[in-house]
């Protein structure tokens, strides 16, 4: 199924046209927890750009050198939330130890990105639509592009709405999920570009 | 095990401290599957199951466990229930494994298994934390189960994949796709926090 699509297909559909977030509503966790403050949705973004791209690449090569010569595909789940744990766990080591400075910036989000659903996801995703090598490495990119946009894009707006006077009921998360709503519908607007399934 | 008790972890599960209201937790994966009844229905019924059975042994084991490695550990047991479910649904229900894709995958990393299995499994009883897994299972369940109902209905006219709206009605076809559950659930949580505030408002 994806043999005809290109990678620069599957780049630009993982950030606009299937954004894993606003399409797929992974990440949601995070998403709504950490957008109010932009600084640290482009420390989160960035941690997140990264541990996705690896990952997917950690788990293709795990998925078709291990589990299908061994038969064990049904053992996909474990597998792949261990290696997504263990990694996260090397980075924050590596990262702890080579430099303070990016520790601070990346370091405190690290934990955070282990449970985040849309790691697990974009990995599951892959899996199912049988991407090549190549493409999974530009779905994992482009996801997590993707994922970077819309909770930057949150983040401006919650701040903004700090001065705004929201419904007592409504405050927190009802609002924040309205506004993924009309973020969502805008994304939408780029559907006519590409399509993916 | 304390009856008393047992009941007022079901009821707080449903209510007060329910999952997706007040700690607006794990609303990812299955957010997702609400486009189609029978499809939440199914999902929800696989994450009670997950819920409940690994809170049970993460309570188990909670003696033996050495702390630093817990989470490592509550996450493989609850992959290894997911696995489960995913088997079963791939064995019985094979179209409805196909819908819902990844999503069954996803139930490993919805916070609220985690979450409860993290406050509540670690420091009860077996009985009582299988029971504080059903109730926060359920209490999740039938708020997707009504935004699930609506989002059909209003989107293709039908419940359960039946014709229940003639043919005046035009479908909202932007239920069914992904705004209309942002909606949908922004809708629902305003509605109930409403309901709360106002009713503190009456008692005191």
């Amino acid at each position: 199924m994806s043999e005809g699509l290109a990678f620069y297909a599957i780049f630009f559909a993982a950030i606009f046209t299937n954004n894993i977030l606003l399409t797929n509503y992974l990440g949601m966790c995070s998403f709504l927890a950490v957008s109010r403050e932009v600084d640290t949705s482009v420390g989160l973004g960035w941690a997140v750009v990264f541990v996705m791209t690896t990952t997917s690449v950690l788990n293709w090569l795990a998925y078709h050198f291990i589990l299908i010569p061994l038969d064990l595909t049904y053992l996909r789940f474990v597998v792949f939330i261990v290696i997504i744990a263990a990694f996260v766990q090397i980075v924050e080591m590596i990262i702890e130890r080579v430099s303070d400075k990016l520790y601070i910036a990346l370091g405190i989000f690290l934990p955070l990105i282990t449970v985040n659903c849309a790691i697990l996801g974009v990995s599951l995703f892959m899996v199912i639509r049988d991407y090549t090598f190549v493409n999974s490495i530009f779905f994992g990119l482009g996801s997590g592009i993707g994922w970077m946009v819309a909770i930057i894009a949150m983040a401006g707006i919650r701040q903004k709405m700090a001065r705004s006077r929201v419904p007592r009921a409504l405050a927190g998360a009802g609002i924040a999920l309205i506004i993924a709503g009309i973020m969502a519908l805008a994304f939408m607007g780029f559907s006519g570009m590409l399509k993916i399934t | 095990m304390n009856n008393f008790k047992a009941k007022k972890v079901l009821l707080e599960d449903l209510g007060k401290n329910n999952p997706v209201f007040i700690q607006v937790l794990g609303i990812c994966s299955t957010l997702a599957v609400t486009n189609v009844l029978r499809n939440t229905v199914v999902m929800s019924a696989g994450l009670i199951f997950v819920t409940a059975l690994s809170n049970l042994t993460v309570s188990l084991v909670r003696n033996v466990m050495p702390s630093r490695i817990r989470m490592m550990v509550e996450t493989l047991i609850i992959a290894c229930y997911v696995i489960i479910v995913d088997i079963v649904l791939k064995a019985y229900m094979p179209e409805v494994s196909r819908q819902l894709g990844p999503y069954v995958g996803l139930i490993i990393t919805n916070c609220i298994i985690m979450g409860r299995a993290e406050a509540f499994a670690l420091s009860n009883p077996p009985g009582l934390s299988f029971i504080d897994g059903v109730a926060s299972g359920i209490g999740y369940s039938y708020v997707l189960l009504v935004i699930a109902f609506i989002r059909e209905l209003m989107g293709s006219g039908s419940v359960w994949g039946h014709h229940v709206l003639g043919d005046w009605w035009t479908n909202w076809s932007i239920m069914v796709m992904a705004p209309g559950a942002f909606f949908m659930l922004a809708v629902f949580i305003w509605i109930v926090k409403g309901m709360m505030f106002r009713r503190q408002e009456g008692s005191s």
